[in-house]
């Protein structure tokens, strides 16, 4: 896989040389070549990054915000992580370059507090930057100032959804805001802010050194880039994978060895669940959308169970605001264990809660209620045997 | 902002851009169901109740919340929208308490009124009703969690209208629930009692801490002289609490309490004129001593008292600014320590047989009644609160026919009201009074206001200023007035209560007195009175209120034949040793 893996390559470009030609660029020029890049969010939303950043960058308000949101949270996802632990240096540059970019000064990592323990090598970084005048008051001995801060989650998952995450730095409970306004008009404090994760933040010094056409070519028919993935489960070699964006799901798990697939959850608790004849799909936006995280469950497994702890970990973690997440996450807990207890055996007792799946998806505040449905619609369709047709309104 | 062009179930028509949804769909005369929604409060948006379909999007929007935009398609019933909202319902009514008739709010409840509209009948849902927890202990305002929705309209209300914030989302999920700072009781955290927050819960899960049954005792109980008081704004508010439109039924809410079985049916009016004619004096005494002497213990602004949530509200927040505030008790509790002397003593009635009740359209005069202070007749002055509410429930439970009641006049000795108390109901209607009488007894003058209306402290405004010029002459003893002019403010809500007295604790403002009232609109709008409130409640209401004040032969509370006699006889003189001792109290610092 050696040309594929660029993030997580051997050969790492010197830290500051993409801050240094960035500089040399006008932000509007950095922000043409991120949006150039067809780089979408790696987060698990695949929002574009240069639009984001476009956004912005040309809304009015003082006192820019870039925030890292490195509150990894999705079940099997440990991608993150790595990148935080090996290459923290790229990761400020990344965001020094996004503050160049929109006009902002100040960048905050908010962290998961389980990964408390990266604190010093990540400021220790930080010092290393501010010595090599890569960050802090006139970076390179020009007019650019940038500095970064660290904050940490308090264990939400809601708080990896962006506008939860900005809550919770302002102190306040994590719940998701009513959009509009969107963080990048009125966002941490009310200012213009861009919120990206970890691996975005990543790519963009490669993006800046390589240009936006070589990392478009990285990936596979349209989707740009390559993409690291949590392959967790039933399988030989779990691990952090570097595969260009748009592989096939068979590609990534013949290279983590999975010999025994009845199904795969593909983009955490919240994405897809999928059997042995879906391995051809794609790892895209368009198709499978990958936030990372691949878990593997082998012929041994009970699909049930696993659902079963699922929505266990929804209704845990709902942050309990909007209607459809609260409540319908514990409505979708009962159906499961009617189902496990065999109180209900037949597809036609199940069609409230497929309605009830298809509300939780349209008219749930957040990314949280909109999608943690997805796996009951899933494992209960493709795993269940149940008796009768499909659900749903 | 200009116009755009927006289309809602087929019709397209012209609105304001910047306006929500919810709101283009009113104009439009289309109806959206709403639960997190209150005209009075921010947008929350997070019952989920007003989801509308619009064209091209993936998700269904959230009407309270979502501006229109140019050329948006939107549709209010389609099959998504239907089933969207039939999911919600079934969702709420799943983990809700719907033991209805057990419930304050039964058929009141804005939850049970959109499930009967959206023909909820059967819930295919598990139902698993959060544990039912009454809340005992606080004196004016009761809690269950289990009626809870969840839709914050109470959180929203403690913090934006009344810069208390004693109440907040605490817990995850289905396990989340509205609760005080570690789980404490409403009577030990910073609550004013105000009871605002019940006049906008949607459903029960808050509700005044009734006394109807103790009521119900003193009345059968045949060694017991029940006399009841009614405040200013009952009056205006006790039609709505029995399902009519809001209108002036003081004649027949003095039937319907008679009918019940008490033995005297009084005013609070009297004792608001009272106050009036007391804090009135107080001010003048605070100018001279300010003005003339050069007195640095009288201290100015004043401001009025009669609002207990505000009195508790300044006693957590601005202790050091207690020294403004008017000695004045409230009229209700000048009620109370008058009735079980002055009263007893006209009736030849025992006041330890005396069971003094007051009909209020408040809840923080249920916990007022329980300060230690208002015990200075030699026993408890008000021995129960009834809010307008808990009134109309027992009118209901007695069978009286309130249309069809006659008009009767209350009982004498404390029952003669002018049109100046009866404004003590509507926000700036203390402070109308007080400078109607004040001026006079201080000029021989009437106001110079057409008809006594002092319109510049009218209206809805959160904070409004007036000043008052003395003319070059004035009566005796006041000449040191002369000429100068008076600075009035007037707040209701106590987040402008807090935005004036930050004002005034800085120095900026060279107020003389300030009228402040706990309650948005003033007692009108008050934590006891008939749900729901918005501003076209409380405006209908305040209209009522003036009616009633133009409509009365005696419009200033130094005219009120039963204060004079009260004086004559009993009190000899403003501020005397009787006054301070039944009807001036101290207060606590509470920070």
């Amino acid at each position: 896989m050696g040309e594929t893996r660029v993030l997580t390559s051997e050969k790492q470009p010197e830290v500051g040389a993409a801050l240094e030609k960035a500089l040399g660029m006008t932000a509007a020029d950095v922000v043409f070549e991120v949006r150039e890049s067809g780089m979408k969010g790696r987060g698990g939303a695949g929002f574009p990054v240069g639009i984001k950043w476009n956004l912005a960058g040309a809304a009015s308000g003082a006192d820019k915000m870039v925030i890292c949101n490195a509150d990894e949270g999705e079940p099997g996802t440990f991608k993150d992580r790595l990148l935080l632990e090996k290459y923290p240096h790229r990761i400020l540059e990344g965001m020094a370059i996004a503050g160049y970019a929109i006009g902002s000064a100040r960048g905050i990592i908010y962290l998961r507090a389980e990964y408390r323990y990266l604190v010093p090598s990540i400021m220790k970084a930080r010092e290393e930057l501010l010595e090599k005048k890569l960050l802090g008051r006139s970076i390179l001995g020009g007019g650019f100032d940038f500095d970064i801060e660290m904050r940490f989650g308090a264990g939400a998952y809601v708080c990896g959804e962006e506008t939860s995450l900005i809550e919770s730095l302002e102190g306040k409970r994590g719940e998701p805001r009513n959009k509009p306004p969107f963080p990048v008009n009125s966002g941490y404090l009310g200012r213009p802010t861009i919120v990206n994760n970890v691996e975005t933040f990543v790519n963009v010094p490669l993006i800046i050194l390589n240009g936006s056409r070589w990392y478009r070519e990285l990936g596979v028919g349209d989707d740009a880039g390559t993409k690291l993935f949590s392959v967790s489960g039933d399988v030989k070699h779990p691990g952090v994978y570097e595969l260009p964006m748009g592989s096939t799901i068979g590609e990534l798990l013949e290279i983590a060895g999975a010999e025994d697939v009845q199904g795969v959850q593909v983009g955490g608790a919240s994405g897809t669940t999928i059997t042995p004849d879906e391995l051809d799909r794609r790892l895209s936006f368009g198709d499978l959308p990958p936030g990372g995280s691949v878990i593997v469950f082998d012929s041994s497994r009970d699909m049930m169970a696993v659902l079963n702890n699922f929505m266990e970990f929804f209704v845990h973690e709902s942050c309990g605001q909007c209607t459809p997440c609260r409540e319908g996450n514990l409505r979708l807990l009962d159906a499961t264990r009617s189902v496990r207890s065999g109180e209900i055996t037949g597809m036609e007792e199940l069609k409230e809660f497929f309605v009830l799946a298809d509300i939780m998806k349209i008219g749930s505040k957040c990314g949280l209620g909109q999608t943690s449905p997805n796996c009951f619609v899933d494992i209960m369709t493709k795993f269940a045997r149940l008796s009768g047709g499909k659900g749903g309104i | 902002m200009p116009n755009i062009s927006v289309t809602i179930n087929g019709v397209t028509r012209s609105v304001r851009e910047g306006i929500t949804i919810l709101e283009a769909c009113q104009i439009a005369g289309v109806d959206i169901p709403t639960l997190c929604y209150h005209p009075d409060l921010s947008l929350a948006g997070n019952c989920r109740m007003c989801l509308v379909d619009v064209e091209g999007w993936r998700t269904l929007a959230v009407a309270c919340v979502t501006p229109v935009t140019p050329n948006m398609k939107i549709r209010t019933h389609s099959k998504k929208v239907r089933h969207a909202r039939r999911t919600v319902l079934k969702l709420l009514l799943a983990s809700h308490n719907s033991n209805c008739p057990e419930c304050e709010r039964n058929k009141n409840c804005e939850l049970q009124e959109l499930a009967e509209k959206h023909n909820i009948t059967i819930n295919e849902f598990q139902t698993s009703p959060k544990p039912v927890s009454f809340e005992e202990a606080s004196p004016g305002i009761m809690r269950d969690n289990s009626r809870c929705i969840m839709c914050t309209r109470c959180v929203r209300t403690c913090e934006e209208l009344q810069s208390v914030a004693v109440i907040k989302s605490v817990g995850r999920s289905h396990r989340v629930k509205i609760s005080t700072f570690l789980d404490r009781g409403l009577n030990e955290v910073p609550c004013t009692q105000c009871g605002q927050c019940i006049n906008r819960c949607p459903t029960g899960a808050l509700f005044e801490t009734s006394e109807i049954r103790q009521v119900w005792e003193a009345i059968e109980d045949p060694e017991k002289f029940v006399v009841v008081q009614t405040a200013p704004a009952v009056r205006v508010g006790i039609s709505e609490a029995l399902g009519f439109s809001t209108a002036r039924s003081t004649g027949k809410m003095v039937a319907a309490i008679r009918g019940l079985g008490v033995e005297r049916v009084l005013d609070t009016d009297f004792t608001a004129d009272l106050t009036i004619i007391e804090e009135g004096y107080e001010l003048i005494d605070r100018l001279k001593r300010a003005l003339v002497d050069g007195d640095e213990t009288a201290v100015l602004p004043m401001t009025t008292s009669c609002s207990p949530g505000w009195i508790k509200f300044i006693e957590h927040k601005y202790p050091d600014l207690l020294p403004n505030v008017s000695s004045c008790k409230s009229p209700q509790q000048m009620f109370g320590a008058l009735a079980k002397t002055y009263l007893a003593a006209k009736e030849g009635v025992d006041p330890a047989n005396m069971v003094c009740v007051s009909i209020m359209p408040c809840t923080a005069k249920k916990y007022e009644k329980e300060r230690p202070e208002m015990r200075s007749s030699g026993f408890k002055d008000v021995d129960y609160v009834l809010t307008t509410r808990e009134l109309a429930s027992m009118i209901q439970e007695a069978g009286i026919d309130f249309k069809e009641l006659p008009e009767e006049k209350y009982d004498r000795w404390m029952g003669e009201s002018t049109g100046a108390a009866v404004i003590f109901g509507v926000t700036g209607g203390v402070m109308e009074a007080a400078l109607r009488t004040a001026y006079e007894v201080m000029t021989g003058q009437e106001v110079p206001f057409d008809g006594l209306n002092i319109t510049p402290v009218r209206g809805m405004e959160g904070i409004r200023e007036a000043a008052l010029t003395f003319p070059d002459k004035m009566l005796n003893g006041y000449e040191f007035l002369a000429g100068k002019t008076l600075n009035v403010a007037v707040a209701h809500g106590l987040s402008n209560a807090e935005r004036l007295m930050d004002k005034v604790r800085a120095g900026e403002v060279d107020y003389h007195f300030i009228e402040i009232m706990a309650c948005t609109g003033g007692c009108l709008g008050g934590g006891g009175q008939p749900i729901p409130t918005n501003p076209e409640v409380r405006k209908k209401r305040a209209e009522a209120i003036y009616d009633e004040d133009a409509a009365l032969h005696f419009r200033k509370s130094h005219a009120n034949p039963e204060v004079q006699l009260l004086y004559a006889e009993f009190l000899k003189e403003p501020l005397g040793h009787k006054s301070h001792e039944l009807l001036h109290t101290t207060y606590t610092p509470r920070n």
